[in-house]
């Protein structure tokens, strides 16, 4: 019985954790329509920069949250960066933005390498959330818990500026068709990097939250962006309830996957991804952003 | 970051002379080649190429870039030269992968003509090349664990410095049954060879002293959070884990977080002290058998540490501890043979007699299959006689002087039973 | 068309030649790789270049070919067993592929077929008692057609040639089939293609066929080649090196993408002995190359070449547009 609380309440945090990182992804897929293959370098960045704050090693040493939220500035502040000067010369054209996206995907991976050693680094937990919960024989970490109550509210978040403010509208035109945004008069290519951006920025954030849990090493970005792709595909990208709800579906399938079939955990990821595809192309929630 | 070119090509030019003049074998040739270059003995002045097949990129990078600063530590303070010969260093970046490190092992031998090769890091990067190695009878010096290959594939030109997989492994099953008293362990670790080898040693060891393993799980290298394993952890007294690179930070943090408070026992990567500036306080009680260990307190592994430090400002776990010690062995064994390494088969059996009193890890010598008869130390992970800034430490408790591959049991006892896998030895009823 | 041929014979001829020209047997070994590579990018060029269809999963089919080969091998088969069987599962799991995978296009098939890759990449890498994991397997021997052993690196350089060359006169013939034209339309106008009466799934289909082909016989060649097979051959990034080699080479050409293979070889071979960031440098040629040279090495060299040869002539044919231009 503890073995499975356990086992659920990991999955919804692991799934918390991945709705951070595939939230932007998602928005950028759907709205752009880029494979951005950066997405899991953005999240190893934005751990990186956050530990280095958290740490002092830029010279200020800033606590957890703080780290988390300005490391995240950082990389939404790169991801621009990258829209404005590459690939926003590059729309349309899928084969030169996977090329590109690659590209840079590797070159953040030898620059983090440089930069910060090839050593691991722990992430913390921040001191506030170090205790536990305890409930029946099990033991829950309370910063687990606090995870999924950030993914709670970053979700809520996102939803009251999608559905409600003036931004979100637009993005929720420029995903149904952009070509009619373009007709109506939104300047498209600010929104791009403003998504672009927002994107980057989650992912960042997400990185530095999933640090305690998951610690910074080399190799990351590659551990990760599989499970974002995976879970946009799931849920259809744009859609932030695709996300969520993939997310969840993501965390479940993982946590039980690895604890029940271990010989067969990456088969039973990637299977539902191609049966939905197969069966529905356009994934779960696809098409709708809310 | 660029290796400088020129001199490299000269170097080649230079060896291929002798090579040929030496082939020659008449006065005459060689004559004229030592007229060409007038120094005394063509064998002392060539240098001796010493290739370094390690990991520079990606994920097992910090274990890579810790080797070649072992093997650049121990040059530095030799000024460059072993066995009385200048020594030319050629490093090659495997990036981790087995096809990778079969096209640098090709063009450290069949480019560079490297006289003897330290490295790869990985098992399955070794057992990619062991064959190959072979053919070429390229000496060859590596900290990858695969106990196959210095036990029932042996192969000639492999000397193991550091620990066969399981031996390390096997003192800590003794030191958990005698010691510690644990009864029933559950063993975790990587689901691959050197994972499976580890807990093999572990296993066998405690049962033979009264222990009982309870079950054993086996994530896969790549595993984001460790926490559906660790709830899998129950009814035992203990658990042992034998993570590497940086899991066994991510385990241990996964393990604080279920919220077990069994003793962990580890191996030589699962406790490695250059992971104890990123162990947190989750580790502390870790206790862990390694070949080598910072703590220990000699004059040979003193002026390692301090050559590490004053180079490169770290602390040194066991992968730049192995290749410095490979490096001491590599020396001894070309000023057996005179400098002379150009006869092979002759250099491999000097290597192999090598036997050391001071190295960092403390006394070498070799085992008939070419591996590591040592010391080993049980250490606690905790505060106690921190040094270097550090905060948490590895303190030494037992020392396992003399230790063979084998262990307690006889040779053949040893080989007669399968290498060790994810199902042998099998689980018993506990 | 005469030069052409010329061109063509003196290219072979320079192949051939390679191993006698640089001696080595390093580089011999390079060259042999550079070959097996550019056979696996130009079957993912039949996609991509030519069908439109961007696939990220193609080190799967690659794997699956290579695992089947070194599994039988092991097992103590014989070369042509091992390879034919090879070549049959290849097959099959690319009807399978394509199958699934074709019922999208543009990046849901990117998505669909990079899904696919990983999971034949998760079986490889954790069906342990079948693959033996990180493991890898391991093949002793290379085989000896007609008795020509292929255990030096020259042997295998030729063999390597001529299954290289067979793989790129089947491409050119390909291409210039009324087939390859069908597929072209498919790719620049489905729409149209259907309406004119053509199956456009059923043109996809046997393109990825063909290019699975391809992709089997390279996967074939690398278990030879390294006498191992390991999960890393089949991972992500070996799909996504490959699709660097056409794009970078220049989708839809014959030579681009073998020109993408020798720059992915050389770089992650050659360049990785002097230069410790490699994987920088091969990062920052793909972007540069994405900004410089968007349509691929190849196309963009051809362009770069008229763009010179035109601006060397003299201004004539400015001054004839010009006046042309005036009403």
């Amino acid at each position: 019985m503890t073995f499975w609380l356990l086992l659920t309440v990991n999955s919804v945090t692991f799934g918390g954790l991945l709705f951070l990182l595939s939230a932007g992804f998602s928005l950028i897929f759907g709205l752009m329509r880029i494979p951005n293959l950066t997405h899991g370098s953005m999240f190893m960045v934005g751990a990186y920069l956050g530990t280095s704050l958290l740490s002092g090693a830029l010279g200020i040493t800033l606590n957890f949250w703080l780290a988390a939220v300005i490391g995240a500035v950082e990389v939404a502040l790169l991801g621009a960066l990258m829209e404005r000067l590459l690939l926003r010369r590059l729309a349309g054209q899928q084969l030169a933005q996977v090329l590109v996206t690659l590209g840079v995907s590797f070159m953040a991976a030898d620059l983090c390498l440089m930069g910060w050693g090839g050593d691991p680094i722990s992430v913390a937990t921040p001191p506030a959330l170090a205790g536990f919960l305890r409930f029946g024989g099990a033991v829950f970490p309370l910063y687990r818990l606090a995870v999924i109550l950030i993914a709670a509210v970053v979700a809520l978040a996102l939803w009251l500026m999608l559905e409600r403010t003036r931004l979100g509208a637009m993005i929720r035109a420029g995903v149904d068709d952009p070509q009619m945004a373009r007709v109506v008069g939104i300047r498209v290519s600010q929104l791009f990097t403003i998504v672009f951006a927002l994107g980057a920025g989650l992912a960042g954030f997400a990185g530095m939250i999933g640090g305690p849990i998951l610690s910074v090493y080399p190799g990351l970005d590659q551990d990760m962006l599989p499970l974002a792709l995976v879970v946009v595909i799931l849920g259809g990208t744009g859609s932030l309830l695709g996300s969520f709800v993939g997310s969840i579906i993501v965390g479940f399938i993982y946590n039980f996957g690895q604890a029940l079939l271990p010989e067969l955990a990456y088969f039973i990821l990637f299977l539902p991804m191609v049966l939905v595809l197969a069966l529905r192309p356009q994934g779960l929630f696809g098409g709708q952003v809310l | 970051m660029f290796r400088k070119l020129t001199p490299r090509k000269e170097n080649l030019a230079f060896r291929k002379m002798t090579r040929r003049a030496l082939l020659a074998g008449t006065a005459a040739g060689t004559a004229a080649a030592l007229a060409r270059f007038p120094t005394p003995a063509i064998a002392q002045a060539a240098p001796f190429k010493l290739g370094l097949l390690t990991v520079k990129t990606g994920p097992l990078a910090q274990g890579g870039i810790q080797m070649e600063q072992g093997v650049l530590t121990y040059l530095k303070e030799t000024n460059y030269t072993m066995g009385g010969r200048k020594v030319d260093l050629v490093s090659a970046d495997t990036g981790g992968n087995p096809a990778g490190t079969k096209t640098k092992a090709q063009e450290l031998i069949e480019r560079d003509k490297v006289d003897a090769i330290l490295g790869p890091l990985a098992a399955f990067e070794l057992l990619a090349i062991t064959d190959y190695i072979r053919e070429q009878k390229t000496p060859t010096l590596s900290v990858a664990g695969a106990d196959d290959l210095t036990q029932r594939r042996p192969n000639p030109y492999f000397l193991r410095a550091a620990a066969a997989s399981s031996q390390a492994m096997q003192p800590m099953g003794h030191y958990a049954a005698t010691e510690m008293k644990l009864k029933r362990v559950v063993t975790i670790s990587e689901d691959f060879a050197f994972g499976y080898e580890q807990m093999g040693g572990f296993q066998s060891a405690f049962q033979q002293d009264g222990g009982c393993i309870v079950s054993k799980l086996w994530p896969p290298l790549v595993t984001p959070d460790y926490t559906p394993y660790a709830a899998q952890i129950s009814d035992c007294d203990g658990v042992c884990q034998g993570f590497a690179g940086s899991n066994p930070l991510r385990f241990m943090k996964a393990y604080a977080n279920t919220g077990l408070k069994y003793p962990v026992v580890t191996g030589e990567t699962g406790g490695d002290d250059a992971l104890l500036k990123s162990f947190g306080e989750e580790a502390i009680g870790l206790i862990s058998c390694t070949p080598y260990t910072v703590d220990l307190d000699t004059a040979g592994n003193n002026r390692f540490v301090e050559g590490m430090l004053k180079n490169y400002d770290t602390i040194p776990g066991q992968y730049a501890a192995i290749m410095y010690v490979s490096c001491q062995v590599i020396a001894a064994g070309l000023q057996a043979v005179g400098g002379d390494a150009s006869d092979k088969e002759k250099f491999m059996a000097a290597l192999r007699a090598v036997s050391l009193t001071d190295t960092p890890r403390g006394p070498v010598k070799f085992d008939h299959f070419g591996n590591i008869v040592g010391t080993f130390y049980v250490r606690r992970l905790g505060t106690e006689g921190a040094k270097y800034g550090l905060k948490l430490w590895n303190k030494t408790i037992k020392t396992y002087e003399n230790v063979s591959q084998f262990w307690t049991w006889p040779e053949q006892e040893f080989l007669a039973h399968p290498v060790y896998s994810r199902d042998y030895p099998p689980l018993t009823k506990c | 068309m005469t030069g052409r041929r010329i061109g063509v014979a003196v290219a072979i001829l320079a192949l051939i030649a390679v191993p006698f020209v640089i001696g080595e047997v390093y580089y011999v070994n390079i060259a042999s790789q550079i070959l097996l590579y550019a056979i696996f990018a130009l079957g993912l060029n039949v996609l991509v270049g030519y069908a439109g269809l961007v696939s990220l999963g193609h080190a799967g089919l690659f794997g699956v070919a290579a695992y089947v080969t070194a599994y039988l091998l092991a097992a103590g088969y014989g070369h042509l067993v091992a390879i034919l069987a090879a070549i049959a599962a290849g097959l099959v799991v690319t009807a399978g592929f394509a199958a699934l995978a074709l019922r999208a296009t543009g990046i849901s098939f990117i998505m669909i077929s990079l899904a696919l890759g990983e999971i034949i990449w998760g079986l490889a890498y954790r069906w342990i008692s079948l693959t033996n994991g990180d493991n890898g397997i391991s093949v002793a021997t290379r085989p000896a057609p007609f008795g020509l052993p292929l255990t030096s690196a020259r042997g295998f350089y030729d063999a390597t040639l001529v299954v290289f060359l067979v793989a790129v006169a089947a491409c050119a013939i390909f291409v210039r089939s009324p087939f390859g034209a069908a597929l072209c339309g498919t790719r620049d106008q489905p729409r149209r293609m259907n309406t004119l009466g053509y199956h456009v799934w059923m043109i996809r289909f046997w393109a990825f066929m063909f290019s699975g082909l391809l992709t089997s016989v390279a996967g074939i060649l690398f278990v030879y080649y390294n006498e191992f097979i390991s999960p890393q051959a089949l991972a992500l990034t070996a799909s996504a090196e490959g699709l660097l080699m056409v794009i970078s080479g220049g989708a839809g050409t014959l030579l681009g993408p073998v020109i993408g293979a020798a720059l992915v070889v050389i770089v992650k071979n050659v360049v990785s002995a002097y230069v410790t960031r490699w994987n920088f440098v091969l990062g920052a040629i793909f972007v540069l190359i994405v900004v410089f040279m968007p349509e691929g090495l190849v196309p963009g060299s051809v362009r770069f070449w008229r763009w010179v040869t035109a601006s060397r002539r003299p201004r004539v044919a400015a001054t004839v547009v010009e006046r042309e231009s005036r009403p």
